[in-house]
């Protein structure tokens, strides 16, 4: 018998209030649209996106890779 | 705070310099991820030029030289020839390597050393304010030419490629996937490896050649207008205006290095 891959999840998704400027680019890149925007405040003033819904999120690290001011943070939960 | 940066940054010069959505920034944290890959931090010795682009190498602990406007190539190509162990790696722009340094940039391809250049092209002239740069598309408007840009921009890969590089590759900001494997294989390639990275500028290309400083905009567009090889194959050349072919463009293996050429021919040299 067969069994399915195990399907990949994170632990916890960081966005770092220091260093976040608010661009929304992980908003953007996400295929599963974890990401959303949101009223909170980085360290510098900027609106910062939340992560909603970390349940969704496949441990691709787009958002990581793309993060300009590599504020995200990915921890893929262990098997 | 990621964990490559807390290993590799210097702590004291974040938060980041870049405006908020920068290309820049993205190629930094891909760049980080391919030195870690391949363990060579300890070998790394990085040059940037002037202009936005040029800040990147001095927020690593590594090596940095930080130089005259255009003229990082030549200051690379010293670093490189005393001594060969050396992994340099060039940070430039579009303004520093083709419009101030475009003299150095072909010889150094000419001569194959080895160095690996990794040229951000924005469009424009961002830090200075936005003027047009040998890059900017045509009939697009910058604070220099508000009447719209009337001259031709460089395809720089194609110059880099009859300049005679031996590894030429082009992505954008919106490929970090990609980028990252090209950045690895571009260091390990014994030879001349240049690679441009299409990167959007929210504050000043984004603003006055697309019309919009919305960041994620900027990278879809990126995104809409690259062409893979197999694509350009297909598309007729009146389709292409505009657009941009991505993927690894040259690779050429055997030419001889320069470096290796140099102490080939003073062999007392590499007792030292």
């Amino acid at each position: 018998m067969t069994t399915s891959p195990r399907k990949k999840a994170a632990k916890e998704i960081i966005i770092d209030d220091q260093f976040c400027k608010g661009c929304n680019l992980c908003v953007e890149v996400c295929p599963r649209r974890v990401f959303s925007g949101s009223s909170k405040r980085s360290r510098a003033g900027y609106s910062m996106p939340q992560a909603t819904d970390p349940g969704k999120c496949s441990v691709c690290f787009l958002c990581e890779m793309t993060c300009p001011d590599l504020a995200i943070t990915v921890i893929e939960e262990s098997p | 705070m990621l964990p490559l940066a807390d290993k590799y940054l210097r702590k004291r010069t974040l938060p980041l310099i870049f405006c908020p959505g920068c290309g820049d920034g993205t190629v930094l944290n891909v760049f980080l991820r391919a030195v870690d890959d391949l363990g060579i931090f300890k070998d790394l010795s990085l040059v940037g030029g002037i202009g936005c682009s040029g800040w990147l190498p001095t927020y690593l602990q590594s090596d940095v030289l930080h130089v005259l406007h255009g003229r990082a190539i030549p200051f690379a190509c010293g670093l490189k020839l005393t001594d060969p162990r050396r992994k340099v790696v060039v940070f430039t722009g579009d303004g520093d390597c083709v419009g101030i340094g475009g003299n150095h940039f072909i010889h150094a391809a000419r001569r194959n050393i080895d160095l690996t250049v990794i040229m951000i092209n924005n469009g424009i002239y961002g830090m200075t304010g936005g003027q047009v740069a040998p890059t900017t598309p045509l009939q697009g408007r910058t604070q220099t030419s508000p009447y719209g840009n009337l001259e031709p921009p460089f395809d720089v890969c194609e110059l880099a490629r009859s300049a005679g590089a031996t590894y030429v590759a082009r992505w954008t900001a919106a490929h970090p996937v990609q980028l990252l494997k090209t950045i690895k294989e571009g260091m390990e390639h014994p030879g001349f490896s240049f690679i441009e990275v299409m990167a959007q500028c929210p504050t000043q290309a984004g603003r006055y050649i697309e019309g919009t400083s919305n960041a994620a905009e900027l990278l879809n567009l990126l995104k809409k207008r690259s062409v893979s090889l197999e694509q350009a194959k297909e598309t007729p050349p009146e389709e292409m205006g505009g657009k941009y072919v991505v993927g690894k463009l040259h690779h050429l293996t055997g030419k001889r290095e320069f470096t290796q050429a140099i102490y080939d021919n003073f062999p007392q040299e590499k007792s030292r």
